[in-house]
């Protein structure tokens, strides 16, 4: 009988070729399922993979799939730092909302003023309201031992009421004519979040995540904290033993993940989104999880996978416009691929062998 | 704003119902984590039994057979999360939030001919004679079937858990797998079991919703309940009364809430709306600094992989 047997070091081969491999078996299911809603899956699967790269207005969409990615890739990041020690911050849509709030409002708050120095303050205070909100289930956590996975989810909620609340309400744009949200923060030149070369997607988000994905890398690889990080993840009891302080590490983890989620939020309204709506957080905080996993929690990985599932976006739009699939779908299709992933990913532990029944 | 238009009966009748999805999910939660298996999934779940029970409903002009394939298509897809935590052994955290995303999607993908449409009407379950009582019918005897079956469901739950040497076996397994393996119980075989026992009771709790409670499909409507059944769990200590307790306290929020909203209470809709989140929050808060840290409640194996070396 076929027995999985676990492998002494884990397989660096399988560990990275199960992200690979988990997108050819998503593009098949995927295949699968678009078939049984009546459409070609051939087609769609091109569409969504093929078109933004190599289509007649890929020279679009190549720079939408960028946009799409730095938020992703941002918020990922931060994400792998804790899932890697055990520490479960689910509530970056939230952290990314608060974030996107209060650097809106300080960049509100200097309307109409011109200034070299409102972009920059407002970039600190978004990262200032993903951190404080990160830090609602850290110190619960720390404080009472209170379950994060929970607490950070629940804030979710409370954080989309709270847009909700600032964009009927206070930080309601007064020429608006009665809409809800807020001024329009990119036509607002102190505030605008431009490509920094015209055309290519590349804002400071862009800059912002790339220089995560180097500082994150030099943290896992050289410093003391990343391998404390590691340590605490990999064997807890030893990392007791070894003088790692839990609290600091879920207080910095959640923290990084939280600030670096704010970020993201702050470029998004600043930028692609424009200004605060009820509506204008697209998931990204779910969608980075996925991000995250597929990235093997390392940052080069998870730079790829943030551009694959900004690539899957872009397609998922594509495909909603030419060959009408309802826009979840490409939510199903990012779901099914973290299925494969972790279906896969046991081979990087376990190897299966061939046993005959024994009689013990 | 006007008080006197919050009925304190009609109050307590619409609290039974309001809770009802929560308590369906939290109760088949339960026995899963009393196995030791943690399914962050309850709210993927709870969203495809929402709309494959209402699609089903409306197609069959049944409700009850939107009931069944709401049971059954929850009970499909935790089996995904099963095969993959308990033969693949891949993390129980991640799995989970992989099954909750996949739900939400594939629900809205299933969902999109729905919008707008209204399901068939369920019939009422007045008790004879008991609904007749003065205050007390109305609460507690004028409610639908699955109100009923929900709190047969608690009461069945704990019967089996405290009671049968199934449960007790059960209890085994999420206590401690490895002892439990050694004794020749099938603990993979178990907590499939288990699993699709929970990913049934969240289907029903997101078709209430969809076909009794509110009644109507929209995109995303379980709004997190899936997670507050999972919250629910941690609160009621892992005991089916608790639950019980924990889902009405809850659903009393939610209603009143709802009520103030609808009476214009001074308070903006938005902190109103908030208002049961935040409430989960202090609970959980309350619960776990009381008994400190290392919940001696939570089975022993829970959320750890097993796998027999033997």
């Amino acid at each position: 009988m076929l027995v999985l047997e676990k492998r002494k070091v884990p397989s660096r081969f399988w560990a990275r070729a199960t992200p690979l491999l988990a997108v050819i078996l998503t593009m098949l299911a995927g295949g699968a399922l678009f078939a049984l809603l009546g459409k070609d899956p051939v087609e769609a699967v091109r569409t969504i993979f093929w078109d933004p790269l190599f289509s007649e207005f890929a020279f679009y969409y190549r720079s939408q799939i960028l946009v799409k990615a730095w938020p992703l890739i941002l918020i990922a990041v931060g994400l792998s730092l804790g899932f890697r020690a055990g520490i479960w911050n689910i509530g970056a849509e939230g952290q990314y909302i608060m974030g996107a709030i209060l650097g809106g409002a300080v960049g509100l708050a200097f309307y109409p003023a011109q200034g070299w120095y409102i972009f920059p303050l407002m970039i600190l205070a978004g990262a200032l309201g993903g951190l404080l909100w990160a830090m609602i289930p850290a110190i619960l956590r720390t404080k009472f031992g209170t379950n994060e996975i929970l607490v950070s989810l629940m804030l979710v909620y409370v954080a989309e009421n709270i847009l909700s609340s600032v964009s009927f309400g206070i930080l309601k744009n007064p020429q608006g004519f009665g809409f809800p949200g807020s001024r329009n923060l990119n036509d607002y030149a102190a505030s605008a979040n431009m490509d920094l070369i015209e055309g290519t997607g590349l804002h400071w988000g862009g800059a912002a995540a790339l220089l995560a994905v180097m500082l994150a890398w030099g943290l896992l690889t050289r410093h003391i904290l990343g391998y404390r990080i590691r340590l605490s993840g990999e064997a807890p009891r030893a990392a007791r033993f070894g003088g790692v302080d839990p609290d600091r590490l879920v207080l910095i983890c959640l923290g990084v993940s939280g600030a670096l989620a704010g970020l993201a939020g702050l470029f998004e309204v600043t930028g692609p989104a424009g200004q605060l709506s009820p509506d204008f957080n697209m998931g990204y905080g779910f969608t980075a999880i996925i991000v995250a996993f597929l990235g093997r929690l390392h940052p080069i990985g998870i730079l790829l996978a943030g551009l694959l599932l900004g690539l899957t976006e872009v397609g998922g739009g594509i495909a909603q416009q030419n060959l009408g699939l309802p826009a979840a779908s490409i939510k199903a299709f990012q779901g099914m691929l973290l299925f494969f992933l972790l279906a896969m990913d046991v081979f990087t532990d376990y190897r299966l062998r061939f046993r005959r029944e024994e009689t013990i | 704003m006007d008080y006197s238009a919050i009925d304190p009966v009609l109050l307590l009748a619409t609290l039974m119902i309001s809770a009802t999805p929560i308590l369906l999910a939290a109760i088949g939660e339960l026995v899963v984590e009393k196995a030791g298996v943690l399914n962050l999934g309850v709210e993927g779940m709870m969203i495809t039994g929402a709309i494959c029970g209402f699609a089903i409903a409306v197609e069959s002009g049944n409700p009850f057979l939107g009931l069944i394939a709401a049971a059954l298509a929850g009970a499909a897809l935790s089996l995904i999360f099963a095969f993959l935590t308990q033969v693949l052994l891949s993390n129980q955290v991640a799995t989970g939030l992989a099954l909750t995303l996949f739900g939400l999607g594939l629900s809205s993908l299933i969902g999109k001919p729905y919008a707008g449409v209204k399901p068939p009407a369920s019939p009422h379950l007045d008790i004879p004679l008991l609904s007749d009582i003065p205050v007390l019918g109305p609460i507690f005897f004028r409610h639908d079937l699955m109100v009923y079956v929900s709190l047969t469901l608690v009461a069945a739950v704990w019967f089996f858990l405290k009671y049968t040497r199934a449960g007790l076996i059960l209890r085994a397994v999420g206590e401690n797998h490895d002892a439990a393996h050694a004794l020749g119980y099938k603990v993979v075989r178990i907590r499939f079991l288990a699993i699709m026992f929970g990913g049934a009771c969240a289907g029903l709790g997101g078709a209430y919703l969809s076909l009794i409670r509110v009644p109507q499909w929209t995109e995303g409507m379980t709004a997190g309940a899936g997670w507050i059944a999972l919250a629910l769990v941690v609160f009621a200590s892992w005991r089916p009364w608790r639950v019980l307790l924990g889902a009405y306290l809850f659903g009393g929020i939610t209603v009143l809430q709802l009520n103030l909203q609808a009476a214009g209470l001074a308070i903006p809709v938005e902190y109103l709306s908030m208002s049961p989140y935040i409430v989960t929050i202090l609970v959980l808060v309350y619960i776990s600094a009381r008994k400190g840290r290392g919940n001696l409640d939570a089975p022993a194996s829970l959320g750890r992989t097993f796998h027999a070396a033997h």
